[in-house]
């Protein structure tokens, strides 16, 4: 538990913000100082879109500490509407949805709770879209 | 009562969780019989939803009906009595979340059942005071109940949200008028280091309930002028299935003008939450023009009752964002010793 | 470049290790490569250790180590590059050497993940293989980056071959005194263990263990003067994104093509003239990507060369021939030292049982995270 980390990348874990490259397009989850692929400093807040679809996915059986409680949990790499890929724990799912190319939109969940006392950290999972187109 | 005027809906949304449990189920641990449980289902929070989570999944949901710019939205008020922390605003999570922020005002109110609809009265004073252009009000609860008790079979989890603010083309609802009434009548509680609410049983009923809800819906009634033909839907707070059709029943208000905001036999009852997804389930169904009477209940005691009506703008925002009922059909049901897990009811500390 | 040689090894037993701290392991393989070597002081401690500080709350490694093994006074520091740090501080060592300002260098490097209890070993795992705000928040895992990897593997290639690796890796360990799974495990036995992240299964990733390995660096005019074995040693690394999916293809380890191509140039040696090779097997699917993205397999058929025997010691390239970090272990920070020591080993024809056939040069690979960054080092015999 850190809790100003977890302030200051707040805009992607709640909502998917971040910044991309008005040079070269690549997008940084985290606030930049040069763009990791072409080290321009010229970037434009964008969020992504909250829908995509499932790459791969696996499930976690033996998880680091933080995620005791919620295991087993599965890991999802998702290519979201734009084509950005990113990492996500997957959430509502029954075991047949979990399958290539399935449709899937972002929730706001707990991702770690840190005891009775701690904070509780907030962010983005992905669960089976609603509408399956 | 108060004519509100000029204070108008511009967007709604509903949330409910994926997971169910029958009531069977729960008797089944219990050694309940078969019949007669007070639902036939209720949501379940998954084990990553609080009611920070699910206010932020209704109030997305409400976004995308108003289509307005969130930094728009001055003030955000949760209503619940199953707030994450004891001190820190819920208000502000959601407001972050929806990127509201800076917001002006986002405080956690606590109205046992009945602080998402009292959410909706400060929200609608703001708005018509001109100090904030939009307002968010949700109800918002993982309900408890403990282990065994009546409760059990019903409390649930769900959210309800509503961005409110002047009427202008594109409103889908305007609120007409409104009305309380609050006295101090012990019948659930809560103290603060408790995990899970006390209750009275059946001293729940009638000094409680019915008087407190049929207090507030005659003085609308009565006092404003609204006959009872006026009235298009009728969405009561619904604990269980029994007492919001026995108010319909002594108000001699038609079943085919609440059964289309009682969900309780497939929801639960979702506290903060309650009456408003039976008028969100509503404003899924209504037409421009009809008129749909609110009225919520609070332990403790009190009753917010509200006259909206449907403007032409639902016609359009409606199904910007997946009904009400498309939620309660997808579902996922899951046995007690899950439920328990999903609940955060095993120790592991 | 001035020249670098090995002149001397030493490492523990990797295995629980209850008994002992830290510090006390990297001494006795510290002391076991001074006296392989024959050499009684040295000019720089270069240390290399992971995570010393979630396991053993322990920091300022390289002083304690100058302390523990009675080198008080030589300049001592700790590098640190995740599940490479043992290579990290092999070339801080090198450049040492090789820039002329010593002569004599202890690389050393050790980690006792036995010291923290498994969750706490998965956490300070996670904190090796993405950014603590992105991989780490969601739970993504070392583990399951390379589930992903493997699933994305399997629908391009097929999963042919891939879970023999392990395999491979443990039937080479058979009986080395120094490898904590000394034993063969059959090809079912890796199938039908259970998934720790699907496709992912227990048999096919690296365990914890706790070891030591020690490396002595010298110069040319004491590699000369000293009577030990010699094999001159190159090394060099690169990164790629921390994040396999960032990358343009998360199939390929560009830092693992980089770091091989440059090694080879450096050493003036062609991909045909490696006689052996000890692989990052941290995970089945991690071997296969290092042996295909290092040029010494076609993309997708590293699998099925390891069933054909290929990587065997019989094979036309004998990979991990004291078991790997599969079978010999993988204590992270101590790891790329192991590696080293065992192919000065096959060179100095001091490899028992498991000798290959004059082999003149090898290489290892060593990663942090999911290729984050690599290390090649080759040795050649001299």
């Amino acid at each position: 538990m850190r809790v100003p980390g977890y302030w200051r990348n707040m805009p992607f874990l709640y909502r998917l913000a971040g910044w991309k490259c008005v040079h070269c397009g690549a997008f940084h989850n985290y606030k930049p100082v040069v763009c990791k692929r072409c080290r321009s400093r010229e970037f434009a807040q964008i969020e992504l879109p909250a829908s995509g679809r499932l790459i791969a996915y696996t499930t976690v059986r033996s998880p680091p500490k933080e995620f005791a409680q919620v295991a087993p949990y599965a890991i999802g790499l998702i290519e979201l509407d734009d084509g950005t890929r990113i990492i996500s724990q997957l959430t509502d799912f029954r075991e047949d949805e979990l399958r290539d190319g399935a449709r899937v939109e972002a929730v706001f969940r707990r991702i770690r709770v840190n005891g009775d006392q701690g904070i509780i950290e907030y962010g983005y999972k992905f669960r089976p879209a609603l509408r399956r187109s | 009562m108060v004519k509100l005027g000029d204070v108008a809906i511009h967007g709604y949304g509903g949330y409910i969780p994926r997971y169910r449990i029958k009531a069977e189920e729960i008797g089944r641990i219990w050694g309940q019989d078969k019949s007669g449980f007070p639902v036939t289902e209720k949501t379940v929070a998954g084990i990553d939803e609080d009611a920070a989570t699910m206010a932020v999944e209704a109030a997305r949901t409400a976004l995308r009906r108003a289509g307005i710019d969130p930094r728009k939205i001055g003030a955000i008020y949760v209503g619940s009595e199953s707030k994450p922390y004891a001190v820190k605003p819920t208000g502000t999570i959601v407001a972050e979340a929806i990127g509201a922020t800076p917001t002006k005002l986002a405080a956690d109110l606590e109205f046992a059942c009945k602080a998402g609809s009292e959410a909706i009265a400060i929200i609608a004073g703001l708005v018509r005071s001109g100090q904030i252009e939009y307002g968010l009000a949700i109800g918002a609860d993982a309900a408890q109940g403990r282990p065994g008790d009546a409760l059990e079979y019903t409390a649930a989890s769900g959210a309800a949200a509503f961005i409110i603010g002047k009427p202008d083309h594109g409103a889908v609802a305007e609120i007409e008028a409104w009305s309380g009434y609050a006295t101090d009548t012990p019948d659930f509680w809560r103290r603060p280091s408790d995990k899970y609410p006390m209750h009275t049983a059946r001293f729940t009923g009638e000094p409680a309930y019915f008087k407190h809800i049929i207090g507030a819906v005659k003085s609308l009634l009565e006092n404003d002028g609204y006959s009872l033909s006026e009235i298009d839907y009728f969405v009561f707070h619904q604990p269980n299935v029994k007492f919001p059709l026995a108010v319909a029943k002594y108000l001699k208000v038609g079943q085919e003008k609440v059964s289309p905001g009682l969900i309780a036999n497939l929801v639960g009852n979702t506290y903060s939450a309650c009456s408003l997804l039976g008028l969100v389930n509503v404003l899924d169904q209504a037409q421009p023009g009809q008129r749909i009477l609110l009225a919520s209940y609070g332990s403790g005691a009190g009753s917010d009752a509200f006259v909206i009506r449907v403007l032409d703008g639902i016609l359009e925002k409606r199904d910007l964002a997946p009904r009400l009922a498309e939620l309660i059909e997808d579902k996922i049901y899951v046995d007690y010793s899950t439920y328990l897990k999903l609940r955060d009811e095993i120790l592991m500390r | 470049m001035a020249g670098v040689y090995v002149a001397g090894v030493g490492f523990t037993k990797i295995a629980e290790h209850w008994d002992r701290d830290l510090e006390h392991l990297m001494v006795e393989a510290a002391n076991k490569a001074m006296e392989d070597a024959g050499v009684s002081s040295v000019n720089a401690i270069y240390v290399g250790c992971a995570l010393s500080e979630p396991l053993q709350d322990q920091m300022n490694l390289g002083a304690l180590m100058a302390e523990c093994a009675g080198l008080v006074g030589a300049p001592a520091l700790r590098m640190e590059a995740a599940e490479a740090s043992g290579a990290a501080a092999l070339y801080a060592g090198f450049c040492d050497v090789a820039s002329g300002r010593s002569e004599a260098v202890l690389v050393v490097g050790g980690e006792k993940l036995s010291d923290g209890l498994s969750d706490e070993v998965s956490s300070g795992m996670m904190m090796m293989s993405g950014r603590s705000w992105y991989e780490g928040f969601m739970g993504a895992d070392f583990y399951a980056l390379n589930a992903l990897l493997y699933r994305l593997y399997s629908k391009r290639y097929g999963e042919e071959g891939i879970p023999f690796f392990p395999v491979i890796s443990h039937e080479h360990a058979e009986g080395v005194p120094h490898a904590q799974y000394p034993f063969k495990i059959s090809l079912d036995r890796v199938l039908e263990s259970p998934f720790i992240a699907d496709p992912l299964r227990m048999l096919e990733v690296s365990g914890i263990g706790d070891g030591a390995a020690a490396v002595i660096l010298v110069n040319e005019d004491l590699a000369r003067r000293l009577s030990s074995p010699k094999a001159r040693i190159y090394i060099s690394s690169a990164t790629d994104y921390v994040n396999p999916f960032d990358r343009e293809d998360p199939l390929r380890l560009q830092s693992v093509l980089l770091a091989v191509n440059k090694v080879l140039e450096q050493a003036g040696v062609s991909r045909s003239e490696i006689n052996m090779i000890e692989l990052h097997d941290a995970t089945s699917i991690l071997a296969a990507l290092c042996l295909e993205s290092g040029g010494f397999s076609p993309p997708g058929e590293a699998g099925k060369l390891a069933m054909k025997g290929e990587f065997g010691l019989n094979g036309r390239l004998p990979c991990n021939t004291f078991g790997g970090l599969k079978a010999r272990g993988h204590p992270f920070g101590a790891t790329a030292l192991y590696q080293v020591a065992e192919i000065y080993l096959q060179l100095a024809e001091r490899a028992g049982k498991n000798q290959l056939d004059n082999p003149r040069v090898g290489l290892t690979l060593s990663l942090s995270g999911v290729g984050a960054a690599a290390f090649a080092s080759l040795l050649k015999k001299e």
